[in-house]
């Protein structure tokens, strides 16, 4: 408990001295009151959640009811709380289809990046660990999805299929399969070397099982990061989709469609694809934020660092006071 | 080891006098880019229950690839080529993969060198010490937890209950090597393979160590193979020796007769090269030169090009192991010539 480290140099605290015995490692929303980026980060993305699951009761049909006397206003305080954020063209309020095009994107881009996290993750892991015959079906798999430009393949499916929200997530869930199968492969090959793993062989443990006690918790945050990275990529090919007509269909709404339909406008009313563009930045950074966060937090050798005041972090050498 | 647990031992194992473990010709070849060469050659031994073997040689000899290749974990590039490994009456490199796996653990276990890399770095310890119990018993998680912290306690892990929610790198060496002793043994071995336990600790913590595998070797009447370098810890605390010389066993026989009357060069040249009998001022004696690369193992003897007593018959023939007295043989031509040096 006395031992100093020294956390600028990135070193680990020396052996045995990290928490005291038997320290129950600290509760998680502890450490996130600590680091106050990703506490914002994380108010964000539940702000946005709320709206997205409330917001819809509250504006009733206002996303979509027209008045063309009050085409392309501006932001002001002049036309009530819908009017907050401008009106596009068809004197529809901005806020009003900000609240109900967060509802629509999160359903495409939520379940769209957790089923390619999931199936490229399992899939990665075990070519991964098997290595061989296994290894070089799942990376051709993953060549042959990544030769075709993806844009490609989803205008050409949903033009045969009807553009539905599902379909759509089918599709983007099926182009970023590969990121993840590669990525955990790569962990996979690397960490069935590991003498821990070997250890596990030793005491009789199957492939799944090791895969999913001594593989995936060390791969896990990594593809979680890649995942809030791709989560980005997810809603701008969304929103590319719809700007092609093939995506989400008016009079439904999304963030990547408003920037696309407020796109011919922007000299002359930049709030209609501006303000769903920072809303989509927002989350992103958001999203990246939180998952750098709970890189650490899951990280046992580097969690005590969350446990230091911020302005002392990554400043001068200190003393790890760590609270139980 | 005290002479009275030794005529204990052997007393109890008089009736059953079955090997826990034997290894016959067991030959590894190992595939390179440079073609194949024979990293284990023919090597045999037997240890039988409460007994200790130890496998002596310099790094590279293949103590390490026998061991992996006994517990299985060989990497790709190694093969097993010949040869059988007897557990509990059945040859385990004959299994299928499924049967073998349900022998690891309750019969054959392992203990590495380096525990801080055998040891899960995310996950506490108390989990992966309940991990086997898991597996091979089907215990409940909360069942399992338990037995963890018993084992915890029985390698001398003080408060095991709060230090089972401990991650690796919050244990010292010693400490982790506990942790990996009790992992070995969770699932109570019939034979416990032990890696160069101790190689990595300062000395002090290694006879702790060698202590604590001691008396789980009586507690349960393990069968030891004690794979190591460091002659000092083979004359304290095999029964056995089992000395390897580029792939080959090269001498076998009880440690005591081995040590004090060796009938292999090697041998001698080893026990030779120990500090303590030199003096002041005098170069140490060593071996000379280096073993052979393992592509470029003669055709005759494996020692020829460092052996002094080399001459015309050990270039042309591999001298076998042949039996040199009670228990004991040598693989060397001329092994009567040191029995009267």
């Amino acid at each position: 408990m006395t031992t100093t480290a020294d956390p600028a140099t990135g070193s680990a605290p020396p052996e045995g001295a990290a928490a005291p015995p038997g320290a129950r490692p600290p509760r998680w929303w502890r450490l996130l009151g600590r680091d106050w980026a990703a506490a914002v980060a994380a108010t964000v993305l539940g702000a946005v959640l709320l709206v997205a699951l409330l917001g819809p009761l509250l504006i009733g049909d206002r996303a979509v009811r027209q008045n063309l006397d009050a085409s392309l206003r501006p932001p002001s305080l002049d036309h009530g709380f819908f009017g907050l954020l401008g009106t596009d063209v068809l004197g529809r309020s901005v806020l009003a289809r900000l609240v109900e095009g967060a509802g629509t994107t999160l359903s495409v881009a939520v379940p769209a990046v957790l089923c390619s996290l999931v199936v490229g993750s399992a899939l990665g892991m075990w070519a991964g660990f098997h290595g061989g015959i296994r290894e070089s079906l799942a990376m051709r798999l993953a060549d042959a999805i990544l030769s075709f430009p993806s844009l490609l393949i989803a205008v050409v499916v949903l033009y045969v299929f009807a553009p539905s929200v599902g379909n759509l997530v089918a599709i983007l869930a099926v182009a970023r399969i590969p990121v993840y199968l590669r990525t955990a492969r790569a962990e996979s090959t690397e960490l069935r070397s590991r003498l821990f793993v070997d250890a596990a062989r030793t005491f009789g443990t199957a492939s799944w099982p090791i895969i999913y006690r001594h593989i995936l918790p060390i791969a896990l945050p990594t593809l979680l990061t890649v995942a809030t990275l791709d989560f980005c990529f997810v809603m701008l090919t969304e929103s590319s989709l719809s700007f092609l007509g093939i995506g989400i269909q008016p009079p439904e709404v999304s963030w990547g469609l408003m920037v696309a339909q407020g796109r011919q406008y922007l000299q002359t009313a930049w709030w209609i694809a501006v303000l769903p563009g920072v809303a989509i930045m927002l989350v992103t950074v958001s999203a990246t934020v939180l998952a750098a966060w709970v890189r650490l937090a899951t990280d046992p050798a580097q969690r005590w660092r969350l446990t230091l005041p911020r302005k002392r972090r990554g400043t001068r050498p200190v003393t790890p006071e760590v609270t139980a | 080891m005290p002479a009275s647990t030794e005529t204990e031992t052997r007393a109890e194992e008089r009736p059953a006098d079955d090997p826990a473990l034997e290894v016959r010709g067991l030959c590894v070849d190992l595939h390179t880019a440079a073609g194949t060469v024979r990293a284990v050659d023919h090597v045999g031994f037997t240890v039988r229950r409460g007994r200790t073997l130890a496998l002596l040689g310099e790094s590279g000899c293949g103590k390490s690839m026998t061991a992996q290749a006994i517990v299985g974990l060989l990497d790709p590039v190694a093969e097993v080529t010949g040869g059988s490994v007897t557990v509990a009456g059945t040859d385990v490199l004959r299994l299928s993969p499924g049967k073998r796996r349900k022998l690891a653990g309750p019969v054959l276990s392992i203990v590495f060198q380096d525990a801080l890399t055998a040891l899960n770095p995310v996950q506490p310890v108390g989990r992966q010490l309940a991990e086997p119990f898991r597996i091979h018993r089907g215990l409940s998680r909360r069942a399992a937890r338990e037995k963890a912290i018993e084992l915890m306690a029985s390698v001398g892990i003080p408060e095991p209950r709060q230090r089972a929610r401990s991650y690796p790198h919050q244990f010292s060496g010693g400490m982790r090597q506990r942790l990996l002793i009790a992992m070995a043994v969770a699932l109570e071995p019939d034979v416990l393979l032990a890696d160069e336990p101790t190689t990595a600790l300062d000395v002090t913590v290694q006879a702790q160590i060698m202590r604590l595998l001691r008396d789980l070797q009586t507690e349960h009447r393990l069968a030891v193979v004690l794979i190591t370098h460091d002659l000092a810890v083979v004359a304290q605390r095999a029964d056995d020796v089992a000395v390897m010389y580029a792939g080959n066993v090269v001498e076998t026989g009880p440690v005591r007769e081995v040590f004090a009357a060796p009938r292999h060069p090697y041998t001698r040249g080893l026990l030779d090269s120990v500090p303590e009998h030199a003096r002041r001022g005098e170069r140490l004696p060593a071996v000379p030169g280096s073993p052979p690369e393992l592509s470029a193992i003669p055709a005759g003897c494996v020692f020829q090009a460092r052996c002094p007593l080399a001459r015309e018959r050990c270039v042309t023939e591999r001298p076998v192991l042949a039996p040199v007295g009670a228990g004991r043989s040598a693989a060397c031509h001329f092994s009567e010539e040191l029995a009267h040096a």
